[in-house]
């Protein structure tokens, strides 16, 4: 039984469509995330569970209660706001009693709850301090505390780390993969415009997409398991957008099809790619696509020249000039003796092509394809 | 200026002639303050001064009185129910300013927070009330008291002093409710307060500045308001002190007593100056720091 359930969700704020037609369900004690890149509405997404906005159309059930009437504080929910949002005149001990205060419940009933969310935060003295007397960090975590002590089913998170900095916000996220576990059966909706938060944190990831003022698009662009996203991204937007570099994309038309397998033709280069030709036809334009880990340098029978090299220390970035391809084609390299304008050979794997017609709907891959990868890579 | 003087070290040649240059300036800001300072401070001063002098001392113009004394002190209230008036002027600001801050803190929610159809309308409506100079309202507000049977009551002034403060209190707060972030407010949705929490436990602190300041300009108004507060009372026992100052004569009627008008106007000028000097830290102190990110 799930947990959330969202059916026919649609969310515009005047004449601009900012959700459309959103069909989700969360499991209990899930962790899903949902990532886009800005404007696509995933704030808008979680303030619609939260209540804190409601949708044009659809139905949103939590906990089998339907809940598009009720509000915020009758939902099961708690959030944790970007901002944090603590209420800053007030201690840390009654930011977080102030609900629990309000929902009446015994004041030993309230110490309870707020020592065990103390113990869970590591919060131990910090109770009679003001917000603004904390460190970001620490604000952070009496964020997520006030929320605990709700005892919510649910967990919205609304960006909680792009507050932090860089070293606060790994040790904050893994903080926050370890409550998950400690809590077991609540659910948690984690919005981020970060993919590495989103593929870390998530048991799904829900990728959403800018309607960009279209009616008919849906705002749902994939939603999965982290890796099932990043080797079987369902179009070219997933497949641009996951993935750190992002994916190399090259204009091609099919030159012939086999059996599991597109031959394509890529300005002059041929490229095999390993997956269904169902419903391709020679002739068609598509564009293939690879990430850079999956480029080989130093084998196979295409040569190119080093445009521009980005040592990294454990892995050097090096763009390859295509002929008549603008934009260079990334490559991941563990050598660091690369340089600029070295002439190299490099193969385009066929089990590591992905292809996406026009449309830009992807070709379906084979599951063999990530085993293949891996073997690739090793 | 320092950066200024660093780069003129490196040449001589054009320091020295700007660095003789005559100090205009800042002459001319301290000729500035010191008229500032004596022409707002002098009147307090002769009255202080003349509230200390009797019979014939109080036509010499020397600001250091001869034979101090504090006979027109206990004069102003063995003469009149003066203590009463002090009161009554207490009572009628004290309540103007306690309801105009939390009928204008409602207010400031609704215009800040709460979209609805005619509320810019409504702001400059509210706006306009202050800009109707005091008489253009007198008669009728008179006939509003008279139907209320509120004539010569502390209520009439009550009642007539808000419309003096609340559109300026109004818009002083819905100015600074639009600056706080609006997050807190849904934090507080999520905790499940009602409107009245929100606005009473939430923003109430938060604003306290705002709310110090705009209280303390309110308790002034009120304090100092003088045509309503000579047109809707009567009697000696219900005035306030503005009117009973004003009112203060000599058993013979044919002169003012200086003195005793002097003394009265000091008495009523301490508790505005008590006030100030109590609140103007709670003025400057910026409460909401920490509310978002810092």
């Amino acid at each position: 039984m799930s947990r959330i359930e969202l059916r026919g969700i649609s969310k515009r704020f005047g004449d601009t469509p900012v959700l459309n037609d959103i069909d989700l369900s969360i499991a209990a004690g899930e962790f899903c995330v949902f990532v886009g890149p800005s404007g696509c509405g995933k704030s808008t997404l979680l303030r619609l569970l939260a209540g804190l906005e409601d949708p044009c159309a659809g139905e949103i059930e939590i906990d089998g209660v339907l809940v598009n009437d009720l509000p915020p504080a009758q939902r099961n929910v708690a959030m944790v706001f970007q901002s944090y949002a603590l209420y800053p005149h007030m201690s840390v001990f009654q930011n977080m009693a102030f609900g629990l205060q309000h929902r009446k419940l015994p004041a030993g009933e309230i110490e309870r709850r707020i020592a065990d969310a103390v113990r869970i935060l590591q919060l131990d003295g910090l109770l009679q301090r003001r917000p603004k007397e904390l460190s970001g960090g620490q604000r952070q975590r009496v964020a997520i505390a006030r929320a605990i002590v709700r005892q919510p089913k649910v967990f919205l998170f609304d960006e909680p780390l792009s507050n932090l900095d860089a070293a606060l916000r790994v040790q904050t996220r893994l903080e926050i993969a370890r409550l998950h576990r400690a809590l077991g059966s609540a659910s948690m909706v984690y919005v981020t415009h970060d993919q590495v938060e989103a593929m870390t944190l998530a048991d799904r990831i829900v990728l959403l997409q800018p309607l960009a003022g279209r009616n008919d698009a849906a705002s749902v662009a994939q939603a999965g398991a982290p890796l099932a996203l990043y080797h079987h991204p369902a179009n070219r937007f997933v497949a641009a957008f996951i993935g750190s570099p992002a994916m190399n994309f090259v204009d091609a038309t099919v030159q012939s099809l086999g059996d599991g397998r597109v031959l394509a033709d890529a300005h002059g280069m041929l490229c095999a790619a390993q997956l269904s030709p169902q419903g391709l036809a020679v002739g068609e334009p598509v564009t293939l696509g690879i990430r850079p880990e999956h480029v080989l340098l130093g084998e196979g029978a295409q040569r190119a020249r080093v445009s521009h090299v980005e040592h990294l220390g454990e892995v050097s970035h090096v763009y390859l000039e295509l002929p008549g391809v603008s934009t260079p084609l990334l490559a991941k390299s563990a050598c660091d003796d690369i340089a600029i304008y070295d002439v190299l050979a490099f193969d385009l794997p066929a089990q590591a092509m992905h292809l996406f017609r026009a449309d830009g709907v992807a070709q379906a891959r084979g599951d063999a394809a990530e085993r293949s990868v891996a073997a690739v890579n090793g | 200026m320092v950066k200024a003087g660093a780069v003129l070290q490196v040449l001589p040649s054009r320091a020295a002639p700007r660095q003789r240059r005559f100090p205009w300036g800042s002459i001319g800001y301290w000729v500035a303050s010191l008229l500032f300072i004596f022409v707002s401070v002098f009147p307090l001063l002769y009255a202080l001064s003349s509230s200390l002098k009797q019979g014939r001392g109080l036509f010499s113009p020397a600001l250091w009185p001869e034979a101090p004394t504090f006979a027109n002190y206990s004069g102003v209230f063995a003469e009149q129910p003066f203590a009463q008036n002090l009161l009554n002027s207490l009572l009628v600001a004290g309540s103007v300013v306690t309801l105009s801050l939390g009928l204008s803190l409602m207010a400031a929610w609704a215009f800040a927070r709460v979209e609805f159809r005619g509320r810019g309308l409504l702001l400059m409506l509210i706006l306009s009330a202050s800009m109707l100079p005091q008489v253009a309202v007198l008669s009728g507000m008179f006939e509003l008291v008279r139907a209320f049977g509120l004539y010569d009551t502390l209520g009439a002034l009550v009642i007539a002093d808000l419309v003096l403060t609340l559109p300026f209190t109004v818009w002083v707060l819905v100015t600074f409710m639009r600056q706080l972030p609006k997050e807190l407010e849904e934090a507080a949705a999520m905790d499940g307060v009602g409107v009245l929490t929100l606005v009473f436990r939430v923003y109430m602190p938060l604003l306290w500045p705002a709310l110090v300041a705009t209280g303390l300009l309110a308790f002034i108004a009120a304090w100092n308001e003088f045509l309503f507060a000579l047109t809707f009372t009567l009697s000696t026992e219900a005035r306030t002190v503005p009117v009973a100052i004003a009112l203060i004569s000599t058993p013979s009627g044919f002169e003012l007593p200086w003195g005793k008008i002097m003394a009265a106007s000091v008495i009523v000028t301490l508790p505005l100056v008590a006030l100030v000097v109590v609140f103007q830290r709670r003025i400057v102190s910026g409460l909401s720091a920490g509310a978002v990110k810092g």
